[in-house]
């Protein structure tokens, strides 16, 4: 029994606790420790967030600055700044740095910081595992990217197609790190998928029935589940690949009864959801902001809910329009054509909402709400291109080409990096008290659209006259040299805004606005609390009354009491209708997840060298989970009946 | 803080641990089992999609061996019943007996660990064969991760139930872990019949 619990003092939140105090006695229980052994084993869902945004980011910089390498490389013809071999390292690492390494973990990213705020609980679910997480990712990250400046960095595409990701045509170890990226960053993402879905399901403040769960923490619900059923198909598909790369497996050899299609199949089984793994979220970003800037709640919330769960269904039906030249029978082609295009029914739906919201709202147009427009704009468009994709004829015309490409950054940039820009300009005051400049982001907003289009717009022209992607160069006088020039100043452009927010968030973290509470007047409970939130994140925890909490009680949401403020505890609300069930305590801060990442981390490179590390390397790995999960303490003695 | 906070329930009376879906750790849980079952599931895909680009099945090889798979299933059906006792006896938080269930099922465990190893050596190809042979290993060895796995965890927490650390969120695990080992003799009976009778019938 440490001194603390000796104490005499009141254990509980409640009336007879003085407000001073309580936020004291929380502090002491749910601070990290300080120091360089209290950040390793931070389990703090805000400070593991910020973390991942940040890894996330710094990904996107890198990854962008391959895609200004190559816009420079095409800026002309028959110009020689990058070799061939260069070119496809700098291709594959672009887009596999961008799915899985950036579009993937930074919306995660945001799950993890916002979804306890915003359903009003003091802890992520699975503290620890989410910890765990960031680790594995970082190391799969770093692993990839030193891979990449030894000269071992893939260069089969982010796809990595066999058989030229086979053992035949990709000697040496260059895939083998690609496939074991995946493992690494699979690992990481169905960690976060589970803690996200428990934490909503299980952590939800007293009175979030499912109808008034905010629809940021509805999306994140729905990405979550696609996690869990589509990252199992490149785990596995990743596995077979290393596996025939590495000890002579067959899955993919057409010569011992493999099929190379087997790969595609697999694969696309999760590429195509992972498109709405990405999308999903930024609805959800979309879904916070319109209302806060429109001045009015969402129109139509259950038409939303129903359209992010039809398109999480939808998204697993489509996989085989990344197939249609394959020679595939011709009825399984009608099938996916019909799912690619009924898919844009949600998506419609979604559309028309916010349109709604804004027609009917007294729209403020800050930063945020400019992104959220951008949005609306770029993503019809790449939805459009999208639905001329889904028909067999054109698909078959434009495949391979840069018309392909253009439509998926419209959808990808359009669709996930103009709200996510949005969300940072909309949440920054609540991750660092401080506001960013709406001045520099009305410029980082106006580069990025100008830039975004001249950069990709003359893509689909290039794609339409013959362009094929994938190109290191071309040869003059094929008309491609005008439009391939507009194309890298679009880029420039689109790169002068990403510098024009690094120093925005720069500049403001140090002398930014002080951002109160709720800045922006906004309904949902993470902004019930401090800009930062303290580590404990609500001092009671609140109690919910409709769909805009903040908008319905403006003086103060009712709470309720009786959590311990000596120990670690969360409160369980029951699936449906969150009543109240169990105080739960929540793990202290631990080395252990570091520990065993780094034990994972072993295992996964060594195999990249020698099947047997599979063997070794799992006897650290079982130390490191059984350290991780055996009790640190002697029991806690029983409560005290009466306080 | 500014303002005094208006208190609609006090719910210092709630419990502070609970069984199955009113706990996190049952969720989670069940989310990794999910994750797992959607592998086991794509991989059995792969086998037929497989299959179905063959003329004959198992190409030039004889099927696995009956006997270690079959007796794993026999086994293993027979371990839910000492597994089902040891979940009932841990919802009642009984201590001795869970110890009891405990050491039986980490017997249980072992054992199947021994016979997973035999059936390895019946199956009558190697993984390096052809697409048959390392889909016949990989749906085992995928199935035989999960068994270590398990088994680990379940001796972990044998030995934690005979320490002091002995509280009531232990028998919380000890329920999230049979619940596990029912997904594992689940899994094992499609998967059984997928390498030991489909061979044999298609």
């Amino acid at each position: 029994m440490s001194p603390r619990d000796a104490s005499p003092f009141i254990r509980r939140d409640g009336p007879a606790l003085e407000e001073v105090e309580t936020y004291a006695r929380l502090e002491r229980t749910w601070a990290t420790p300080p120091g360089l052994w209290g950040w390793l084993s931070s389990v703090d869902h805000k400070q593991v967030g910020r973390r991942y945004i940040v890894t996330a980011f710094v990904f996107f910089l890198l990854a962008g600055l391959l895609a200004l390498a190559m816009r420079m490389q095409l800026a002309g013809p028959e110009q020689t700044l990058l070799t061939p071999d260069r070119y496809n390292q700098i291709f594959t690492m672009h887009g596999t740095t961008m799915m899985f390494l950036f579009a993937v973990p930074v919306m995660e990213a945001f799950a993890i910081y916002l979804v306890p705020l915003m359903v009003g609980t003091r802890a992520i679910a699975f503290p620890r595992l989410n910890a765990f997480s960031y680790w594995v990712y970082l190391a799969g990250g770093v692993m990839l990217w030193v891979a990449f400046i030894l000269n071992v960095g893939p260069d089969v595409g982010w796809f990595s197609y066999v058989p030229l990701a086979g053992p035949q045509f990709s000697p040496g170890k260059r895939t083998d790190f690609w496939a074991q990226m995946i493992t690494f960053t699979e690992v990481a993402a169905l960690a976060v998928a589970v803690e996200i879905i428990v934490t909503v399901f299980k952590q939800r403040a007293p009175g979030m029935s499912l109808n008034r769960i905010p629809l940021f923490v509805w999306g994140q619900l729905v990405t979550s589940f696609m996690v869990v059923f589509a990252m199992p198909a490149v785990m596995v598909s990743s596995s077979m690949l290393i596996m025939d790369r590495l000890i002579g497996t067959h899955f993919f050899n057409p010569a011992e009864g493999g099929d190379a299609l087997l790969w595609q199949h697999l694969f696309w089984f999760f590429g195509h959801p992972e498109v709405y793994i990405i999308f999903l979220p930024a609805t959800g970003f979309v879904s916070s902001i319109l209302p806060t800037f429109a001045r009015r709640p969402i129109f139509g919330y259950t038409a939303l809910v129903l359209a992010l769960v039809a398109t999480g269904f939808l998204g697993f039906g489509l996989w085989v329009h990344h197939m249609f030249v394959t020679g595939l029978p011709h009825l399984g082609n009608s099938f996916y054509t019909a799912a690619s295009m009924a898919i844009a029914v949600p998506s419609g739906i979604q559309i028309f909402c916010w349109l709604a919201t804004l027609w009917d709202g007294r729209p403020r147009f800050a930063t945020p709400l400019l992104f959220v427009i951008g949005f609306i704009v770029i993503f019809v468009l790449g939805g459009l291109s999208g639905i001329m994709l889904a028909s067999v004829p054109i698909d078959s015309q434009v495949h391979d080409t840069y018309f392909v490409v253009a439509h998926f950054h419209y959808v990808l940039i359009g669709g996930a990096v103009f709200p996510l820009f949005g969300a940072v300009y909309y949440w920054f005051p609540k991750f660092t008290g401080r506001m960013l400049s709406e001045r520099a982001g009305a410029w980082n907003f106006g580069l990025f659209f100008v830039g975004f289009n001249l950069a990709f717009f003359p893509m689909h022209i290039l794609g339409l006259i013959g362009m094929p992607r994938r190109v290191y160069s071309y040869p003059a006088g094929l008309g491609w040299d005008d439009l391939n020039l507009l194309a890298t100043a679009g880029a420039t452009i689109l790169a002068a805004g990403v510098l024009v927010f690094l120093g925005n968030v720069w500049h403001s973290l140090k002398y930014g606005l002080v951002a109160d509470d709720n800045p922006w007047g906004a309904a949902t409970l993470e902004w019930a609390t401090t800009s930062p939130p303290p580590s404990f994140n609500f001092v009671h925890i609140p109690v919910v009354t409709g769909s805009n909490p903040l908008w319905e009680e403006p003086d103060g949401l009712p709470v309720v009491g009786g959590l311990r403020v000596d120990q670690r505890e969360l409160l369980l609300t029951s699936v449906v209708d969150a009543e109240p069930e169990v105080r739960e305590p929540s793990p202290e801060p631990s080395i252990w997840p570091l520990l065993s990442a780094t034990a994972v981390t072993i295992l996964f490179i060594g195999s990249i060298f020698t099947p047997w590390a599979v063997v070794w390397g799992s006897i650290p790995l079982a130390v490191g989970l059984i350290g991780w999960f055996w009790p640190k303490s002697a029991p806690d003695t029983p409560e005290p009946v009466i306080d | 803080m500014e303002r005094a906070p208006r208190f609609a329930a006090d719910l210092a009376h709630l419990p502070t641990s609970a069984h199955g879906p009113r706990a996190t750790t049952w969720w989670g849980t069940l989310g990794f089992i999910l994750i797992e079952a959607t592998g086991f599931a794509l991989a059995a895909a792969a086998y037929f999609y497989l299959m179905g680009q063959t003329e004959t099945w198992p190409p030039g090889q004889s099927p696995p061996d009956w006997l270690w798979g079959t007796l794993q299933l026999v086994l293993m059906l027979a371990s839910l019943w000492p597994n089902w006792w040891t979940d009932r006896v841990a919802h009642a938080d009984d201590l001795r007996k869970v110890r009891i269930g405990l050491v039986a099922m980490s017997a249980v465990g072992l054992l199947t660990l021994v016979v997973r190893a035999f059936e390895f050596g019946a199956l009558n190809c190697r993984w390096d064969d052809n697409a048959y042979g390392s889909m016949v290993w990989v749906l085992l060895g995928l199935h035989a991760t999960h068994l270590i796995t398990d088994v680990g965890d379940t001796l972990v927490l044998t030995v934690l139930m005979f320490t002091k650390h002995v509280e009531p969120r232990r028998f919380t695990d000890v329920t999230d872990n049979c619940v596990y080992w029912n997904f594992v003799v689940a899994a094992w009976v499609p998967l059984w019949a997928l390498l030991y009778v489909v061979p044999r019938v298609v």
